[in-house]
């Protein structure tokens, strides 16, 4: 069933396009509305990746079960956890302190968001200063390889049970974010969104 | 827009009228310019909003989780991994370098692998990013929430908002090429193929950005 015959021009385009276009819809432009997650007062960037996680992954689980798609050719990342813990430590600082992720960035200018250029350029530097030290941290991009690629496979378990556990951890995500965004002042309107953030002006 | 949304805009301004007609009974409230505002939409008939408009709600948090789901699944099903952003500026990192620097870019041992074929760009990447841009900049037009502006200049002033971000994109830009992917590369689309180091990546990110912001004042 991979359909690899569509040129990367059309897939890409596509994929990309229907990626942005909710990204924006979910207000994920917003860095006032994304980086309210880490305050706790608006849940929506756990409760949209989880949904999403655990749709494409109960999908994929069953693809492979149906042998519509075959486990070798899906991209899996590497198991270097020691990389993963220390990237992935770095973009959460860089999200809370610049108020977007890399791709929530692209989104952000292209809803006409100035500081979300800025964000990029960042990146750029980032990726040019990792580029310039690369031969002295090489090492950190394959730190902490275990052998086990997924989880099913570390914790020796069916990949169901998995996607049954995590369909839990998403409701249970839905449960306690619905309480903390009533008891902290709710989310992150369109409104207070696309006026900038700022001090609570509140009518 | 289909009918249920069609509906739900109308009772929305709808209800925009019936709070400035309390506020009317209920006082000295002076006629503001947002007051103005509500009552021209409430009036209004135009299916879109105008720029200066109300801006139309995001989705709920299910229906952006499901439908980002489903755009995800369609990814691997036509190409086999996921979506991404990070791939696309370490390629443009080394496009520009090739032009600024070219001897120092082709020597890096990091961006010169990527200079070989000379088309730094010419990956599959570049039109997703290329793709994200456009579906963005139609959803923000449509839902009247296209608005130039440097976020967060309200709250941190414009300097500092800026200083700020030009950081926060080092560091992520940093730490995606350690860990060799993104929110969106490593954490979401790994998430989904079930891979460990998605759910590393996702537990260091979530820790680290709940503990700095905590200890920096950033957009709010």
């Amino acid at each position: 069933m991979m359909l690899g015959a569509l040129p990367d021009i059309v897939s890409g385009l596509l994929c990309g396009a229907l990626f942005g276009y909710v990204l924006e819809n979910a207000g994920f432009g917003s860095p006032c509305k994304l980086t309210a997650q880490f305050r706790l007062s608006d849940w929506s960037v756990f409760k949209v990746m989880f949904t999403a996680i655990v749709l494409a992954a109960i999908g994929l689980t069953a693809l492979q079960a149906a042998g519509l798609i075959s486990p070798d050719s899906l991209f899996v990342p590497s198991p270097y956890l020691g990389a993963a813990a220390i990237g992935g430590a770095l973009v959460g600082a860089g999200f809370a302190v610049g108020g977007y992720c890399p791709g929530t960035s692209v989104v952000g200018l292209f809803s006409g968001r100035l500081d979300a250029l800025v964000f990029l350029v960042g990146l750029l530097i980032g990726t040019a200063g990792f580029a310039s030290s690369f031969d002295a941290l090489e090492a950190w991009t394959t730190a902490g390889e275990v052998a086990s690629t997924t989880l099913p496979e570390a914790l020796h378990v069916n990949a169901w049970l998995v996607n049954a556990v995590m369909v839990a951890a998403a409701v249970f995500v839905f449960w306690i974010g619905g309480r903390f965004e009533r008891r902290l002042g709710g989310p992150v309107t369109a409104r207070e969104a696309v006026d900038g953030a700022g001090p609570p002006t509140h009518h | 827009m289909g009918l249920p949304e069609a509906l739900t805009s109308v009772i929305g301004k709808n209800t925009g009228v019936g709070i400035l007609a309390n506020e009317h009974q209920s006082s000295t409230f002076a006629f503001t310019e947002f007051q103005t505002s509500c009552l021209t939409n409430g009036l209004s008939m135009s299916e879109h909003p105008s720029p200066a408009g109300e801006p139309q709600p995001f989705w709920g948090a299910l229906r952006a989780g499901i439908t980002l789901g489903a755009v995800l699944l369609l990814t691997f099903t036509l190409t086999g991994h996921g979506l991404g952003a990070t791939g696309f500026t370490t390629r443009l990192t080394a496009w520009i370098g090739g032009g600024v620097l070219p001897a120092a870019t082709a020597a890096n041992t990091y961006l010169g692998p990527m200079l070989e074929d000379s088309k730094p760009l010419s990956a599959w990447i570049t039109w997703q990013v290329l793709g994200v841009a456009l579906g963005a900049l139609l959803a923000a037009w449509r839902a009247g929430r296209l608005r130039w502006q440097v976020d967060g200049a309200r709250s941190l002033g414009s300097l500092r908002r800026l200083t700020m971000a030009l950081i926060g994109g080092a560091a992520a830009g940093w730490g995606a090429r350690v860990a060799a992917g993104c929110t969106s590369g490593l954490g979401l689309s790994g998430a989904a193929t079930l891979g460990l180091s998605a759910f590393v990546f996702l537990g260091a990110f979530f820790a680290a950005g709940l503990v700095v912001s905590r200890l920096v004042r950033g957009v709010q």
